[in-house]
């Protein structure tokens, strides 16, 4: 039965990944006083992509080819740790957080190589840029996720997140809400979002992650953007887990799993609307602004 | 155990048989070869059927040397680190086989290979032997083995000079092992191994002096931060298949001293542990840091090792404390994670230094600026060469992830169960380990990305070749036991369970009840990945395959903004893709020092930006230390006398006064 629901929700997840960046664009939209492109661009898009044919560089190798498939695969293996809703993760166990962290590693180990490979200077900017800032996202993420462990006392994710959850909240408030301001800072880094990086901007040497993609195309390309799609989902379903903090199942968390992401979409929509995206050379101090405050999160529950 | 002596005696003979041979040099290398090839499968024999088995007995032969004994015996603790060197023994050595042949003229190839063998027999006696004197003599001689391998390029006043450094601390780490061997023996009455063992309850001198003098002399050899200074300079020096047995498994002997040495001493206090995780922990983000600022492929990858012998020295501290505050469940995580990560560093760094010698055969240097382009120039070499750096950056589903992986579960464990400061130290060695793996992810994409990918940046990697089977066989073979350590880490740490009872102190039995169930769960989702990484791969490969043949394949060149012809120097380059990090986030003790003459003025006429990598371990602590010690003893210059005679007289005074000490005293 478990398992069962797992599988569900992983698959409700999976479909409507593409989803999360409409939202998060319509919001924008809105904020701005323009109506917008429609909700499920993405999808339409996606399949568009897969339709063409693609252009590659005569510099590059496999593993310009391998780096979209790896990368999406990696992130679907993460899928499979993470907790949709009220059910448990396909997969889950102790200590599965730390491999969810190194299979997000993974993807992102695919997806600089493969932008090292087309020999620019551009993508070798943005590779530059996303290992580094990636380097200080990872103890944050760490300490953010620690928070929640130590405050349930659970190892694995389904179970931070799990039944134990309304507990913690009642008793360590302050603690869970940095932990979850740390990891929503962790879960803009790590996705590309204002203030750290700007998805939508035009000129390549301001960008991250965009920058690393630009030679890709055709279905490589929707790889890609499902690949990051899906992993703003797993950032969102983390961070909005933490904040709504209950442990309903069935319909009910099912409900409230989509309420929560749509809410996590409307906030990323709302801080990229009210935000500039910060000089490169601030993002560290961010990145370990959200290390630090994830410390005094963990220092409130020393006993 | 019979087997072990017969691989050291096939070792020894094959390092006499070259020097015989030496008027036949293709006839030397092959026999050297094979000898080394056929005592190492001897010896991977023994010390696998002696782990499984949970150790083989002890022999002694006669010796008449004062003081020793030749006793050697396989425990456990002596087995494991014996597959560790075996199993990298053997990928190395066929290496070497081909690595060579290009040598084959030179007057020192048949003594070369007489110390590759000489070296492989004197780390195995390393491990095995039982008592202190065989050890000391068996350390000595691999530690000036190695020195003759390290400088077979003696020609070059940089080989000279790293070999000089190695082998003045290779000295000074020994002296403070004769130190703490003498100790340990007031203590036991005798130079055996198992004496020291039964005398742990009553050290002769306080235990924090005996854990100073091991952490000293074994940490030099293992390449703790400071002590590392010889690493970076040492092993881009010697030919590659010495780098990776160095680097796989001599500085393994450092750690194996001092796992041993924590066996012969009283249930260590907590802080005993804290230490060797603070220096681990700080070594290890210090030493990956160094990583990034290093222009030499094979430079990068000795820090590399420093840091993962840093991760292994947190993995073992945090064990230490934990036992000693009775958390046995994060000790055996801990124990497991470290020793674990000695078999997964010698395959990943094996396959590292292997690879970084291929490559850098076929480019013609080792400088990452003059690289680019090269898996496409010599695919297997370079696609076995990336496997080993992801590897290196600890990325599941391979064995360096499994290990860690439980390193994260005793922190983890500790930093949710434990109170006060221990568990802000546990959380403090989390977020230490998350940014080392952070960094390593940096300083491993950087040699992937820029010495494999993109153009080529210089005339020798243009025209690099893929190199014959003799090379990258080899690697696979590494790579292969990467691959399998990830996927199968039970069975791996089933396999190792005796030497992580001995090394921990806890029962077996205790440590497979708290192991096992964890294990077991982190097998599944690691096959998972494995399978998920395959069938994408095949997918992606067929889905492309139909596209190419549905749609023709476009290409061209690569977006360079609408600039038309962008040129292999506009790449980025290695300095710059680590530039971010180091300027903007490592301390300036790190980084590379920089001289740059910017452009000026309308016309300007030239500009340049050089780097000069420099190890703050060296510059601000151990050459201002040796230059005071040169200053001072320069003092007693007018005593060294150049006459024999004079020498002469100085040898008898010395030994009269100490004969008549002695008589004094009795």
């Amino acid at each position: 039965m478990t398992v069962a629901t797992a599988v569900l929700h992983l698959a409700l997840a999976l479909v409507l990944a593409p989803l999360l960046p409409g939202l998060v664009n319509r919001v924008k939209a809105l904020a701005a006083g323009r109506t917008g492109p429609p909700l499920v661009q993405l999808y339409s898009d996606l399949a568009r992509l897969l339709r063409k044919g693609s252009v590659t560089s005569r510099t590059t190798t496999w593993v310009f080819r391998a780096g979209p498939a790896v990368g999406l695969a990696a992130t679907l293996a993460a899928a499979t740790l993470v907790p949709f809703g009220g059910a448990t993760a396909l997969f889950p166990f102790g200590g599965d957080l730390v491999l969810f962290a190194y299979l997000l590693a993974l993807a992102r180990f695919a997806t600089v190589l493969a932008a090292l490979d087309t020999g620019s200077a551009f993508e070798g900017m943005g590779a530059a840029r996303e290992v580094t800032f990636s380097s200080l996202a990872e103890p944050a993420l760490f300490l953010g996720l620690l928070t929640v462990a130590r405050a349930t006392r659970a190892l694995s994710l389904s179970g931070m997140l799990g039944p134990a959850l309304p507990e913690a909240w009642a008793r360590f408030t302050p603690a869970l809400l940095i932990a979850a301001l740390a990891l929503f800072v962790v879960a803009l880094a790590e996705n590309a979002r204002i203030p750290v990086d700007d998805p939508t901007t035009h000129l390549e040497l301001t960008m991250i992650h965009e920058v690393m993609v630009l030679d890709h195309s055709g279905p490589d390309l929707a790889l890609i953007l499902y690949g990051a799609a899906l992993k703003l989902l797993l950032f969102g379903s983390l961070v909005a887990r933490v904040v709504v903090g209950t442990a309903r199942t069935g319909l009910a968390g099912t409900a409230l799993f989509l309420l929560s992401l749509v809410g996590f979409a409307i906030v990323v929509g709302v801080v990229e609307s009210v935000m500039a995206r910060l000089r490169l050379s601030r993002v560290p101090q961010l990145l370990v602004g959200a290390s630090v405050l994830s410390a005094f999160g963990l220092v409130l529950l020393l006993r | 155990m019979a087997l072990h002596l017969a691989a050291v005696a096939v070792l020894l003979a094959g390092a006499a048989l070259p020097l015989a041979l030496s008027r036949w040099p293709s006839v030397a290398l092959a026999t050297g070869t094979g000898a080394g090839l056929l005592g190492s499968a001897l010896g991977l024999a023994s010390a696998v059927s002696a782990l499984v088995q949970g150790g083989a007995g002890t022999i002694s032969l006669p010796w008449s040397a004062p003081l020793a004994e030749l006793t050697v015996g396989l425990d456990p603790l002596s087995a494991f680190f014996e597959v560790a060197l075996f199993g990298l023994a053997l990928p190395a050595v066929a290496f070497g086989g081909t690595y060579l042949r290009p040598h084959l003229g030179r007057r020192g190839l048949p003594t070369f290979l007489c110390f590759q063998n000489v070296l492989l027999a004197a780390m195995a006696l390393v491990f095995s032997a039982r008592q202190a004197v065989l050890f000391l003599v068996a350390w000595e001689v691999m530690a000036v083995a190695s020195f003759l391998l390290v400088t077979f390029e003696h020609e070059r006043e940089e080989v000279r000079s790293a070999g000089f450094v190695y082998l003045a601390a290779s000295h000074l780490g020994t002296a403070f092992l004769f130190a703490l061997f003498i100790l340990l023996a007031r203590g036991a009455g005798s130079f055996g191994f198992d004496a020291y063992a039964a005398a742990r309850a009553a050290p002769a001198v306080p235990a924090a002096l005996l854990f100073a003098l091991a952490l000293v002399g074994f940490g030099s050899k293992a390449g703790l931060v400071p002590l590392h200074v010889w690493l970076p300079e040492a092993h881009p020096a010697a030919p590659s298949h010495v780098s990776a047995l160095l680097s796989g498994v001599m500085t393994k002997a450092g750690l194996y001293g001092i796992f041993r040495t924590l066996s012969w001493l009283p249930p260590a206090p907590a802080w005993h542990g804290l230490l060797l995780a603070g220096i681990g922990a700080a070594g290890a983000v210090a030493a990956i840091t160094l990583a990034l600022g290093a222009r030499d492929i094979k430079r990068a990858l000795a820090y590399s090792s420093v840091e993962n012998v840093g991760i292994i020295a947190l993995a073992a501290g945090t064990g230490v404390a934990a036992s000693a505050r009775g958390a046995t469940a994060v000790a055996a995580l801990a124990w497991a994670g470290a020793l674990l990560h000695v078999w997964n560093h010698a395959a990943m760094k094996g396959l590292g230094f292997l690879g970084a010698g291929a490559v850098a055969h076929a480019a013609h240097g080792r400088d990452l600026e003059g690289m680019g382009g090269l898996l496409s120039r010599l695919p297997r070499t370079a696609g076995l060469l990336l496997v080993g750096l992801a590897a290196l950056s600890a990325l599941p589903p391979l064995g360096s992830f499994a290990s860690e992986w439980l390193l994260y579960g005793a922190l983890l464990r500790s930093g949710v169960d434990a109170t006060g400061g221990t568990a802000l130290l546990a959380w403090l060695a989390l977020a230490a380990l998350a940014f080392a793996g952070g960094v390593a992810a940096i300083a491993f994409t950087r040699i992937g990305g820029l010495a494999l990918l993109g153009e080529p940046r210089g005339p020798g990697a243009t025209a690099a070749r893929e190199p014959s089977a003799g090379l990258w066989a080899p690697m696979a073979v590494l790579a292969a036991a990467c691959v399998l350590l990830g996927s199968f880490p039970a069975a791996a740490l089933r396999l190792a369970s005796g030497a992580i009872a001995q090394a921990s102190g806890l029962s077996p039995s205790l440590l497979s009840a708290e192991l096992s169930p964890v294990l077991s769960a982190l097998s599944g989702p690691m096959r998972w990945v494995l399978a998920m990484l395959v069938v994408g791969g095949i997918v992606l490969a067929l889905h492309s395959r139909r596209r190419r043949a549905l749609q023709g394949s476009a290409i061209s060149g690569t977006w360079a903004c609408g600039y038309a012809r962008p040129t292999a120097r506009m790449q980025y380059t290695a300095r710059s893709f680590a530039q971010l990090f180091l300027e903007a986030l490592a301390p300036r003790a790190l980084s590379p020092r920089g001289r740059i003459t910017p452009p000026r003025g309308l016309f300007p006429p030239s500009a340049s930006a050089r780097f000069e990598e420099r190890d703050p371990a060296r510059t601000h602590l151990f050459d201002p230390l040796f230059r005071i010690v040169a200053v001072r003893a320069a003092r007693l210059r007018r005593y060294q006398a150049d006459r024999l005679n004079l020498q002469l007289l100085y040898t008898v005074a010395t030994l009269l006064a100490l004969i008549l000490a002695l008589a004094l005293r009795s």
